[in-house]
C-alpha cells in the first residue's frame, strides 16, 4: 500500500480503481496503521481550522506582527461585491482573496494548517473554500480532497523539498499550488492521471519562483504569491480538464523543480538578503520593524 | 527515520506566522518544560543565528513561553502568553546571542529554574516545518525528536541501570523503536532516551523510578 512515486500511486490507482484520495488514506491506514475513524476526522478538523482561518480573515480587522500586511482579504472581498464581473471570475477572485486572508491570519498568530507551510497555507484554503461556495460540494468531498491533495504533498517532500530554505518558493507554494491542482481535478471527476498532470503543470509554472520575504517576515511577498499560487491551481486544473496534458510525468517535474530549488543562490532561499527583501525598500521596511 | 504521514504534510495545524520560528520553538520549550520537572520559577531563553535577529517579528518569544506554559502549537493563547506567564508568577528573559557558535540558525538555549531552585538547561534546535530536535541537556549531547512517544531517564551511570529499564519495558510489552545512551563523566550523570512504539503509562514510569541510581524517568509526548 505504501508508495514513493507518482508512478507506483498511478499504478495502485489503476490495479484497484480508486482515486488519489483513497489510495493516500489506504496508505495512512492500511500501511502506517492509522485508525480510519481517527484518521478522517483529523482532516475534518484540518479543514475545520482552514474554513475558520478564511472567515476570520474576511470578517475580522487584521494586522500582522511585521504590520506589513492585514485588512486585504476584506478589500479583496468587497471589490468582488461591488461589481457584477469580477476581472478574475468568481472562482479565482474568491480563492485569491481568501489564499491572501490566511496569510493574515497567519502573519497575526491566528490557527492556520502548514499545507505544506505556514507561508503557503493560504493557497489550499482559498481553492478549497472558494471551489466548495461556486459548487456547493459537502464537506465530506472536501475532507477528501485534502487526502489527494497529502498525496501529491508526501511525493514532494519525500523525493524534493517543500522548505523554502532549501528550494526557493517555487517548493513552497510551488508543492501547494500542485496539492491544489491535483485535488481540484479529483473535485471536478478529473482521473488520477489527469490529477498528477495538473500537478505538473502548476509545479512548471512557478519553477524557479525564489523566496526573498521582506524582513524575513512572512508577509510579503508570501501573500500575493499565496494568491498566485491558487489562481495557478485552478488555472493548470482547467487546462487539465480540457484534455490538454503535461509532457513531462509528475515524478519528473518534482526531480526538476528540487534540483532548480538547489541552484538558487543562498540570497534568494529565505535568508532574506535578496530580492524584494535586499532592495533599498526592503531594507529600509525591515530597520523599520527590528530597528 | 519516522515515515511520513499525510499529517506532516497537510499539517501541522499551527499558530503562526513560522512552522519553525513559531510551531518549532514552542516544541523545544515544551520539551525542555517536561524534562526540567515541577512548576518552573525562572526562564532564560538564550537565542542564537535567526532566533536572535528575528524572533519578534515571528512571536517566537511568545511561543517559546507558551511552550513553558505546557501550551501545544494549536493554542489561542499563546499570543498572550508573557501575561499568562506573569500570572502564574514566572520570571522571564529573552537574551539574542550574536556570537557564532556554529550552531544551526534556529536554535535556542531554554534554562529553567524550577521552584524547588533546581536548574536545567536544553539546547534546541528548529530544523524546519515545525520539527524540532535537542541536542544538549545540561551541557552533555544528546539527540531527542519528540516524534514517536519518547521515555527520558535521568541515571548515575552505574551497572545494570538499561537491564532495569529494559526490563520494565519488557513487562508492560512496549516494543523499543529506538534506543541512545549518553553520559557526561564515567560513574557520573547518565541519560537514556528511548522511543516507542506503545504509549507508556506512569505506572511503568513508577517501577522505573524505583530503582535507586535513576534519579527521573518522564514520558514525553508532542
Amino acid at each position: 500500500m505504501d508508495f514513493s512515486s507518482a508512478a507506483e500511486l498511478l499504478k495502485i490507482c489503476q490495479a484497484s480503481g480508486i482515486p488519489i484520495s483513497q489510495a493516500m488514506i489506504d496508505r495512512e491506514t492500511l500501511y502506517l496503521g492509522a485508525d480510519t475513524v481517527t484518521t478522517y476526522s483529523r482532516m475534518e478538523h484540518s479543514y475545520e481550522i482552514m474554513k475558520n482561518a478564511v472567515h476570520s480573515a474576511v470578517t475580522e480587522d487584521i494586522r500582522s506582527i511585521g504590520g506589513l500586511i492585514g485588512g486585504e482579504a476584506k478589500k479583496m472581498d468587497a471589490y468582488r461585491a461591488s461589481t457584477e464581473k469580477p476581472l478574475c471570475g468568481s472562482v479565482i477572485s474568491k480563492a485569491i482573496g481568501y489564499a491572501m486572508g490566511v496569510l493574515e491570519v497567519n502573519a497575526s498568530m491566528g490557527l492556520i494548517v502548514a499545507a505544506p507551510t505556514a507561508g503557503s497555507s493560504g493557497v489550499i484554503p482559498g481553492v478549497f473554500v472558494a471551489l466548495q461556495e461556486e459548487y456547493g460540494f459537502t464537506d465530506d468531498q472536501m475532507v477528501r480532497a485534502l487526502f489527494n491533495a497529502g498525496a501529491i504533498g508526501y511525493l514532494i517532500t519525500r523525493n524534493a523539498t517543500v522548505a523554502g530554505a532549501e528550494g526557493g518558493c517555487q517548493a513552497e507554494v510551488g508543492a501547494a499550488s500542485a496539492m491544489a491542482a491535483s485535488a481540484a481535478v479529483e473535485l471536478m471527476g478529473g482521473t488520477p492521471e489527469q490529477c498528477m498532470s495538473a500537478a505538473g503543470t502548476a509545479i512548471t509554472n512557478i519553477l524557479g519562483l525564489v523566496c526573498d520575504p521582506i524582513a524575513g517576515l512572512v508577509e510579503a511577498p508570501c501573500q500575493k504569491r499565496n494568491a498566485m499560487g491558487a489562481s495557478n491551481a485552478i488555472v493548470a486544473a482547467q487546462i487539465t480538464l480540457a484534455g490538454v496534458g503535461n509532457l513531462l510525468p509528475l515524478d519528473e517535474v518534482i526531480d526538476v523543480m528540487y534540483s532548480v530549488g538547489r541552484s538558487i543562490p543562498f540570497e534568494l532561499r529565505e535568508t532574506a538578503l535578496g530580492g524584494v527583501a535586499g532592495s533599498p525598500t526592503g531594507c529600509r521596511l525591515s530597520k523599520q520593524i527590528f530597528g | 527515520m519516522r515515515e511520513i504521514s499525510v499529517f506532516d504534510v497537510v499539517g501541522p495545524n499551527m499558530i503562526g506566522p513560522s512552522s519553525s520560528h513559531t510551531a518549532g520553538a514552542l516544541r523545544i520549550a515544551l520539551m525542555a518544560g517536561k524534562i526540567s520537572k515541577g512548576k518552573p520559577k525562572k526562564v532564560k531563553f538564550i537565542l542564537y543565528g535567526s532566533f536572535a535577529m528575528t524572533y519578534k517579528g515571528h512571536g517566537t518569544d511568545k511561543a517559546l513561553l507558551a511552550g513553558i506554559l505546557g501550551m501545544n502549537t494549536e493554542d489561542y493563547r499563546i499570543r498572550d502568553s508573557f501575561r499568562l506567564a506573569d500570572e502564574a508568577g514566572i520570571e522571564y528573559e529573552f537574551v539574542p546571542c550574536t556570537e557564532n557558535k556554529g550552531y544551526h540558525p534556529n536554535t535556542v538555549e531554554v534554562v529553567i529554574t524550577n521552584e524547588e531552585g533546581v536548574t536545567t538547561s536544553i539546547l534546541g534546535v528548529s530544523i524546519g516545518g515545525g520539527n524540532v530536535k535537542l541536542k544538549q541537556i545540561n551541557g552533555a549531547d544528546i539527540s531527542l525528536s519528540g516524534n514517536l512517544t519518547t521515555l527520558f531517564v535521568q541515571q548515575y551511570d552505574r551497572p545494570g541501570v538499561v537491564a532495569h529499564i529494559s526490563k520494565c519495558l519488557n513487562d508492560h510489552n512496549v516494543n523499543i523503536a529506538f534506543m541512545k545512551l549518553y553520559r557526561d563523566n564515567k560513574g557520573e550523570n547518565a541519560y537514556t532516551i528511548i522511543e516507542t512504539d506503545e504509549k507508556l503509562d506512569e505506572r511503568l514510569v513508577d517501577e522505573i523510578q524505583a530503582n535507586p541510581n535513576i534519579k527521573s524517568a518522564i514520558v514525553i509526548e508532542l
